[in-house]
């Protein structure tokens, strides 16, 4: 062996490194790993104790391993004898590899645990940082469990060493961002804030990060930290720029610690007015020095004198309070907005987005208009356009509407289609919310149609078709508009989706024209419906029957077109269902049945546009949310100021293609009350021989149905006559129900026929097998029935039961158990896995709560029984109060996994819980939520 | 904060993959291959920023190699892309001229660079001078 073991240079890990190199297959690379995996293995178990330097050696050969991606089984053992070793190199290595395969090995933590434990007492601080960057790195709750305590007296001690205090306060933000509940406030946090004061720059800088994330969550703990910062921001920012030696980078005084400082004011309000003098100052210094000659041409020296700058302006917007300075910053971004950088031009459009919110600056932003269009014709980079959308969307007022829509419009024409449907609802809500003239709006959204029918959401012509609906000066012209678009040879189906519903509301309106006469609508939106998907043709087939009512000179032509083989044996379900029904209803009913059942929709309620949400979906809350709640207030709203809706509502009443349009399911089960439409009675008249008539629920079955939430197996229903029993089981988006109906009776039931009426938003496929319509005295059937969870669902089936018993006849309807959280599957993770998952499902409509009184004693064990019912895994020890129940899950449908998180808070003495559910999607946290408030 | 650290070339081997935040394997093989698909089409008149996922990705391509830091929406884009520049300079000046193989071969030692100047997903220090006058220290130690 060539004499290497002096330093740290590895021979041996060379020569491997250059044969993996050499090696010209991946055969050939995995077998030089093989033959080295066996000798090292060989080594290790070898009876020759190893030194220090070989097996740091192997140790390190097992990291290059590992790191090409290969698997690595062994070898913990003497990472972790290497952490003992007094030789910094070998300590090293062991550190290194720990802390990129970290191993949950109980066995090893606690040595691991234990080498830390010395070396932080070691009081040598080059191991003292070795110790405290593997805690940073690995961050496990075993490790903020053990060292918590530690690391803050190691931070404020007077004699540690300031390179060992940037890696404590750093190793310190770690734990507490993984286990904020094992890092408590105490005395140190005073002296933390004093570190702002310390000479040594590396330590304010590290001690800012620290401050700054504890500041988030405890701001009157580290109030003292404003002022501190200030002056401290204050003497960088005057310094000459030799002045800070070391932390000066290319003429610039301390570019990161000035952002940070400046990062940690955005935590705080404007400071009181004597500190608040001498941060203006600063921020101005900042501003004027923009306006300097550069001290350099190197791209580094503008980079770190803007980067500055950038962080200035945004406490500036945070503030927003000082006008001045507000218009200050503006112009310098519009100088920016033409500059040759593009990196310049695209943050200068991405900070302007922020202040077009500000009252202060909205009209100087608006003045940068035309630098904004043309960048969105010009720029070569799609990020620098979509910032550029983003600007004219957040500047856009009643005064400039026409021109940004214009724009936009023109420039969906050839934008990329990564952002083309972004630009499509952007282009639909300003179009609705600075609409003076209806007509231009509807315009507007039929040319969005024309040029990017594709990328047209349900949401927009389900928002167009709402305001038409609810605003009866631009029906006319919405009919007369959509008619003569759809003389287009080809149109977008979504046009014939609006035209259609526009035409079989209002057609009327424009029938008095012999050009648009009832028979010339009819013949234009029929010469459409075979090209068409079978959702669009259901619409068309309810646009018939309205036409019907509308136009009784065409309602022989419709009758001849109902009456088809294509429609009345059509091989889809739901066309031929509607086919038949409506020839039904336009053969039997009456003229005034007709006219109230086939009536004008009513107008919808307000409520916070559909397009708004989704648009808010897709971009995360931050942007949209800010821009619309301050732009709410400034401009009043053309729609009479339309309330946010909470979310749950928003989805029921948009019209949808294969929800009725007459607002009749096809047999109203509604099993929570009558049906909504005064209408629904006359139907179920017309219909009473097809539809199943369902009976009123049966005393106590909402009781019994809560029960069942939580469990799978018991009785359902009882009477004298009858009782229902039930046992099921559920396995992903699978679902299996025994139901077992009990004759209690000595005389036999005769015709049994139970029927299940499913709602129409139960997205499951439910079969049933049927019964024998025989029930002897006391005898048991069974029935089985398969049900599979297509997407999520709110709604529960009703099982109604019709037998005959004696001379009577009977009718029993229960709700089934068929509910969401049935398709749970528990989820197990760790604390800090919850609640970074937590964190990622902040958007507001994710998250759903409820505070509630307890209806049942609150015990901890029966309350977790009902957690763990209730499908998801209860976490134990996850929740920093121990008294809080946290649960997650796994909502499997057809379509989709839905993660769920769930926290149940009880408040002993107020007697009330408070329930909060986190999932990806809005309305399972909805369900969810309605679903367990009813179980404590 | 900095989500992770990546060192790519641009054939896509990864010649430092550093992770502040707890992702397992198979998710870090996939940030890894996402990242070099999202940086590679760009070139020069692009920015140096890219929307990824929930956060974004602010790099720098020196020669053959882009360094990519993955941070939160928020922060500061200059101020990472100028930490990079910064770490490049002392990587440049500790190998002497450093090229990608002095990463190949001294892997172990980068990760070293890498913790003097960030540390728990934050900026630690940020002086050219400090950093290497501790990693000479370091250096010298047996």
């Amino acid at each position: 062996m060539p004499a290497v073991s002096k330093g740290d240079g590895m021979r041996g890990l060379a020569v491997f490194i250059s044969d993996i190199r050499n090696c010209k297959s991946k055969e050939a690379e995995i077998k030089r790993i093989n033959k080295e995996l066996a000798n090292i293995r060989s080594k290790f178990k070898g009876d020759k104790a190893l030194d220090g330097y070989s097996k740091k050696k192997y140790v390190c050969k097992l990291l290059f391993i590992f790191l090409l991606g290969h698997d690595i089984d062994f070898g913990h053992m003497e990472a972790v004898n290497l952490l003992s070793s007094n030789r910094y190199t070998e300590k090293q290595i062991g550190y290194l590899f720990i802390s990129v395969l970290v191993n949950s090995n109980s066995e090893l933590i606690r040595l691991i645990n234990n080498a830390i434990k010395n070396d932080l007492a070691s009081r040598n601080p080059t191991f003292m940082g070795l110790a405290l960057h593997c805690i940073a790195n690995v961050g496990s709750r075993e490790m903020a469990e053990a060292f918590a305590g530690e690391i803050p007296k190691i931070l404020v001690a007077g004699d540690t060493m300031d390179s060992v205090k940037q890696s404590a306060a750093l190793c310190l933000l770690r734990l507490y961002r993984t286990s904020p509940d094992l890092v408590p406030m105490g005395d140190w946090t005073s002296r933390v804030v004093h570190l702002l004061n310390d000479q040594h720059l590396g330590v304010v800088t590290a001690a800012t990060s620290l401050i700054t994330t504890l500041a988030q969550k405890n701001p009157e703990e580290f109030k003292t930290s404003v002022s501190l910062a200030v002056s401290r921001l204050s003497r960088i920012v005057t310094s000459a720029s030799t002045d800070l030696q070391d932390y000066t980078y290319y003429f610039v005084p301390a570019p990161w610690l000035s952002v940070k400082l400046l990062r940690l004011l955005q935590c705080y309000p404007p400071p009181d007015p004597a500190v608040r003098g001498r941060l203006t100052e600063c921020l101005e210094t900042i501003l004027n020095k923009a306006q300097e000659p550069p001290k350099s041409k190197k791209v580094q020296h503008s980079n770190a004198k803007n980067a500055v700058l950038f962080e200035a302006i945004s406490l500036i917007i945070h503030h927003d309070s000082e006008p001045n300075l507000l218009v200050r910053a503006c112009n310098q971004l519009g100088q920016f907005l033409q500059h040759r950088e593009t990196n310049l031009r695209y943050l200068a459009l991405e900070s302007m987005c922020t202040l077009a919110s500000s009252e202060f600056s909205h009209e100087a932003v608006k003045t940068h208009i035309e630098t904004v269009i043309n960048a969105l014709k010009t720029e070569r980079d799609v990020s620098v356009r979509q910032r550029a959308v983003d600007l004219l969307y957040a500047m856009c007022d009643r005064s400039n509407a026409q021109q940004i829509v214009a724009e936009m419009l023109s420039y969906l024409e050839t934008a990329d289609y990564s952002i083309r449907e972004e630009i499509v609802l952007k282009v639909a809500i300003l179009a609705e919310k600075y609409a003076v003239d209806y007509t231009w709006y509807v315009d507007t959204i039929l040319n969005l149609i024309r040029i990017a029918g594709d990328y047209v959401s349900e949401e927009v012509w389900y928002r167009v078709i709402q305001i038409v609906i609810n605003r009866d000066d631009v029906q006319g012209y919405a009919a007369k508009t959509v008619f003569e678009a759809l003389q287009a040879p080809a149109c977008h189906e979504n046009l014939v989706k609006v035209g259609g519903y526009i035409l079989g509301e209002f057609g009327n309106l424009i029938a008095g024209d012999p050009r648009s006469s009832p028979l010339i609508q009819f013949n234009l939106l029929h010469s459409k419906f075979h090209l068409c998907s079978v959702p669009t043709r259901a619409l068309l087939l309810s646009t018939y029957i309205k036409f019907v009512n509308l136009f009784p000179e065409v309602k022989a032509t419709i009758q001849d077109v109902l009456r088809s083989d294509s429609q009345l044996k059509n091989a889809d379900v739901e066309l031929q269902q509607r086919a038949v029904e409506y020839l039904r209803l336009s053969t039997v009913a009456s003229t005034d049945i007709l006219a109230t059942v086939l009536e004008e929709m009513p107008p919808f309620p307000e409520r916070e546009s559909s397009i708004l949400a989704k648009l808010k979906k897709k971009k995360g809350p931050s942007t949209v949310t800010d821009l619309e709640e301050t732009k709410r207030e400034r401009s009043v709203d053309v729609n009479g100021g339309p309330e946010p809706a909470p979310a749950s509502t928003s989805a029921a009443s948009t019209p949808s293609p294969s929800a009725d349009l007459l607002g009749l399911g096809a047999a109203p089960p509604a099993p929570t009350g009558p049906p909504p439409a005064s209408s629904g009675g006359l139907l179920v008249d017309v219909f009473s021989d097809s539809a199943s008539a369902a009976a009123p629920l049966a005393p106590g079955s909402e009781d019994n149905f809560a029960r069942f939430v939580c469990k799978n197996n018991g009785v359902l229903f009882e009477n004298q006559l009858l009782q229902i029993g039930l046992k099921s089981e559920f396995r992903q988006n699978l679902g299996r129900m025994f139901i077992f109906y009990g004759n209690k009776t000595s005389t036999q039931f005769l015709n049994f026929t139970p029927t299940l009426i499913c709602a129409d938003d139960l997205q499951a496929n439910i079969l049933t097998k049927p019964v024998d319509p025989t029930v002897d005295g006391g005898a048991q059937v069974q029935q089985v029935v398969n049900i599979e969870c297509v997407s999520d669902f709110t709604e529960a089936p009703v099982l109604n039961i019709q037998f005959r018993y004696g001379g009577t006849f009977q009718n029993v309807s229960v709700k089934l158990p068929i509910t969401l959280n049935k398709f749970f599957q528990p989820t197990e993770m760790a604390s800090q896995d919850f609640f970074q998952r937590w964190k990622q499902l902040s958007n507001p409509q994710q998250e759903v709560q409820n505070i509630f009184k307890a209806k049942h004693p609150m015990d901890t064990e029966i309350t977790k029984a009902k957690i763990i019912g209730f499908g998801s895994a209860l976490l134990e020890e996850v929740d920093p109060n121990p008294a809080n129940f946290v649960g997650a899950g796994i909502i499997h449908t057809k379509t989709t996994q839905i993660g769920c998180l769930l926290r149940l808070e009880p408040n002993l003495q107020a007697q009330m819980y408070r329930l909060t559910l986190r999932t990806s999607k809005d309305t399972v946290s909805q369900r969810l939520c309605e679903l367990l408030s009813e179980q404590f | 904060m900095i989500r992770f650290i990546l060192i790519q070339n641009r054939a896509g081997k990864t010649r430092l993959a550093k992770w502040y935040m707890q992702f397992d394997d198979d998710e870090k093989q996939k940030l890894i291959e996402e990242v070099h698909a999202v940086v590679t089409v760009r070139d020069a008149k692009h920015t140096n920023f890219v929307e990824f996922r929930n956060f974004k990705i602010i790099y720098r391509r020196y020669a053959g190699l882009y360094f990519c830091i993955c941070v939160d929406v928020s922060d500061n884009n200059l101020a990472y892309l100028e930490a990079i520049h910064n770490f490049v300079e002392v990587l440049n000046e500790y190998f002497h001229n450093v090229c990608e193989l002095d990463l190949v071969f001294n892997f172990y030692k980068v990760y070293t660079v890498v913790d003097e100047m960030f540390l728990a997903g934050e900026i630690r220090e940020t002086s050219q001078t400090k950093v290497l006058k501790q990693l000479l220290m370091l250096q010298s130690l047996e």
